[in-house]
């Protein structure tokens, strides 16, 4: 692939100057779907929708990503154990892991290899092969996951202090100062990212490293990727890329190759923090098709309502039906 | 690190592909992955609620408890029955306390609990309860108050009738408030179970007034704790056929079990409210408690349900899969 159109991320100047040509940008957005929770937070101007896009194909698992986010985020050391899964000695996404690597090992079936490769070859496979197995080929999938920064934040919905909002990124924060643990946002995210912090009581996840993002920075898990699996810079330009990207895997034939939470069609208006994935989102604990829990508030307060009022109706029937 | 040993537990192999595995993926897939569940090593999808159980289950019956009386307390101050409105109006309250109390025991901040109410959020039904709870709990402590000091009557009696109204959103907001999360059990109720919390509230309400109120001032309480009764029993029922497979989590485990208790308790009450509460005080009580505990162990039984849903992912993904393969 090109390296030219991973370099030169330079979020400072895309939060300077990203103003200028967007002035019909949220109606535009607004008509396409939905691609700017910021306009719709309430910001009358703000710097472009900034995200991540994480190309697992090009990820190596060296957790540089899960160091830099703990040193710079200063989160707390939460265990140093192997899961006795892989390398995964993180386990998943919570208050103290901001930054997941994933590993999964699967037996693929590789053309051309081991005894299979000499048969072909008109050599005779040595007597220590086993010709079935040799057949199969080992393969490695790992991904970075992360706070996906949905577009419909359940998280941000369900908060009933505030403490959760939206930033001028477009991006999802819990406000520390203000967060009282109630742990609400921990069972209405769909993607299980935020978790409560023992020992401490609140609520933490991911920033995008919000601080970094104020002073023209990358995140710091960006700017620790190694092989750019993880890719930040604002929104529309990582989907355009991200697409290119698909079409280039396909080409070389790794038909599995989709993209997961770019759709601004999909249960959460689209991710801000979307990825390139080898195999079915649920292989790396991602849901198929999630959906902001919020999305079905209204039927739900109109139960509420009407069951209220039957339990008023149901009494007061049963009161004026009585007789002394 | 053991190859063969992640790819048991990995379940990486055990893809089924859901377009009918054309293709050499799919011929792959047909020969090498029999298993039909897919995840992370199991690990859930969704992060697990990290509410205690005995805070937040506690609260949702405890807080059915007190709305329920006070429906009872209201209907039985203005129809003259004296003794079952203090019972109710004492009952909602002690009933309020232990709910508050446990909410906000169960905060990882205790001391930041009035941050609940620096922002009026509707898509928060934690929010709205917070508010609802502001609402009614001085209306409610008022009306106890009113009725056990004998001031202010008329004004005791007006703030009866509040807490009733405002109590009645107590009843089946708490519904919403566990419905509106991604945890499958919960979510996918979302419809009936408003409906069952506010059954069950009732049926709790009526069985603290059996209890603790004469008979010959309980023939409204009694037809409540039926009514009640069954709405709980019946719409739990819809609730079941609505989850599919993910109900299976309402019947097995802890949760099966108090559920089960939970039936049992709840018809025994609405049997006796219906017989022998109307001539007997021993029965009458003996139901009232069946329905309490009826009342109870529904709550616990569907918190418990949710927990069982929320940590194991097949109950994430199977309800997402068949969403994607029914659009196609």
């Amino acid at each position: 692939m090109s390296d030219d159109d991973l370099v030169g991320i330079a979020p400072g100047d895309q939060t300077a100057g990203g103003d200028e040509g967007r002035a019909g940008g949220a109606l535009v957005d607004l008509l396409l779907g939905g691609g700017d929770p910021a306009a719709a937070a309430g910001y009358a101007q703000h710097p472009p929708r900034m995200g991540f896009f994480t190309d697992t194909s090009l990820c190596i698992g060296c957790k540089a990503c899960e160091v830099a986010c703990k040193e710079w985020n200063e989160v707390p050391e939460d265990g140093l154990r192997w899961a006795g899964r892989s390398h995964d000695n993180s386990g998943g996404l919570g208050a103290d892991t901001w930054r997941h690597v994933a590993f999964i090992e699967q037996r693929v079936p590789v053309e051309g290899a081991g005894a299979n490769f000499r048969r072909r070859a008109g050599v005779a496979p040595r007597a220590d092969e086993d010709p079935v197995a040799d057949e199969e080929g080992f393969r490695w999938l790992m991904a970075s996951d992360v706070c996906k920064h949905c577009t419909h934040a359940a998280c941000l919905d369900v908060c009933p202090t505030g403490a959760i909002f939206r930033t001028e990124f477009g991006t999802v924060v819990v406000q520390q100062d203000v967060c009282n643990g109630c742990g609400y946002c921990v069972p209405a995210c769909p993607y299980g990212v935020l978790d409560k912090r023992e020992g401490d009581g609140r609520i933490f996840k991911c920033t995008l490293c919000y601080d970094r993002l104020g002073a023209g920075l990358e995140p710091a898990c960006a700017k620790a990727c190694p092989t750019d699996s993880i890719q930040f810079g604002e929104l529309e330009e990582l989907r355009e890329r991200a697409a290119g990207r698909v079409e280039q895997l396909h080409e070389r034939g790794i038909v599995d190759a989709r993209l997961y939470g770019h759709d601004p069609g999909d249960g959460v208006g689209g991710d801000g923090a979307f990825f390139l994935l080898l195999d079915e989102p649920e292989v790396y604990g991602l849901p198929p098709d999630p959906v902001v829990t919020t999305r079905e508030l209204p039927a739900m307060w109109r139960n509420v309502a009407l069951a209220a009022s039957a339990l008023l109706a149901g009494a007061a029937a049963a009161f004026a039906g009585a007789r002394r | 690190m053991s190859t063969e040993g992640s790819r048991a537990g990995g379940g990486a192999q055990a893809s089924v592909d859901p377009h009918g595995g054309t293709g050499d993926r799919g011929r792959r897939r047909a020969r090498e992955r029999p298993e039909p569940a897919e995840s992370y090593y199991g690990r859930p999808i969704i992060n697990p609620p990290v509410w205690a159980e005995r805070d937040i289950a506690g609260y949702l019956f405890a807080g059915g408890l007190a709305a329920g009386s006070s429906v009872l307390a209201a209907g039985a101050e203005l129809t003259g029955r004296a003794r079952l409105a203090r019972a109710c109006k004492l009952g909602a309250s002690g009933a309020l306390a232990v709910s508050l109390t446990a909410l906000v025991h169960d905060l990882g901040r205790p001391e930041r609990f009035l941050n609940m109410l620096r922002v009026f959020k509707p898509s928060s039904p934690m929010n709205m309860g917070s508010w609802l709870l502001a609402v009614y709990g001085p209306l409610n402590a008022a009306a106890s108050a009113s009725d056990v000091l004998g001031v202010a009557p008329r004004a005791g009696r007006a703030a009866a009738v509040a807490a009733a109204l405002s109590g009645s959103g107590i009843s089946s907001y708490t519904a919403a408030l566990i419905a509106d999360t991604a945890v499958p059990a919960w979510h996918e109720g979302h419809r009936e179970l408003p409906f069952v919390f506010a059954g069950s509230a009732a049926a709790a309400g009526a069985g603290l007034g059996m209890l603790a109120a004469p008979v010959s001032e309980c023939a409204p309480a009694r037809t409540i704790a039926l009514a009640g009764a069954l709405a709980e029993l019946g719409c739990e029922r819809l609730l079941e056929r609505r989850l599919g497979p993910v109900a299976e989590t309402l019947r097995q485990g802890s949760a099966g079990r108090r559920m089960r208790r939970a039936r049992a308790l709840t018809a025994a009450g609405a049997l006796g409210s219906a017989t022998l509460a109307r001539v007997s005080r021993t029965a009458a009580a003996l139901s009232g408690l069946a329905l309490l505990a009826g009342s109870a162990y529904t709550r616990f039984g569907i918190f418990a349900a949710g927990v069982a849903s929320a940590e194991d992912p097949r109950y994430t993904v199977a309800p997402q899969r068949m969403r994607l393969e029914s659009r196609g």
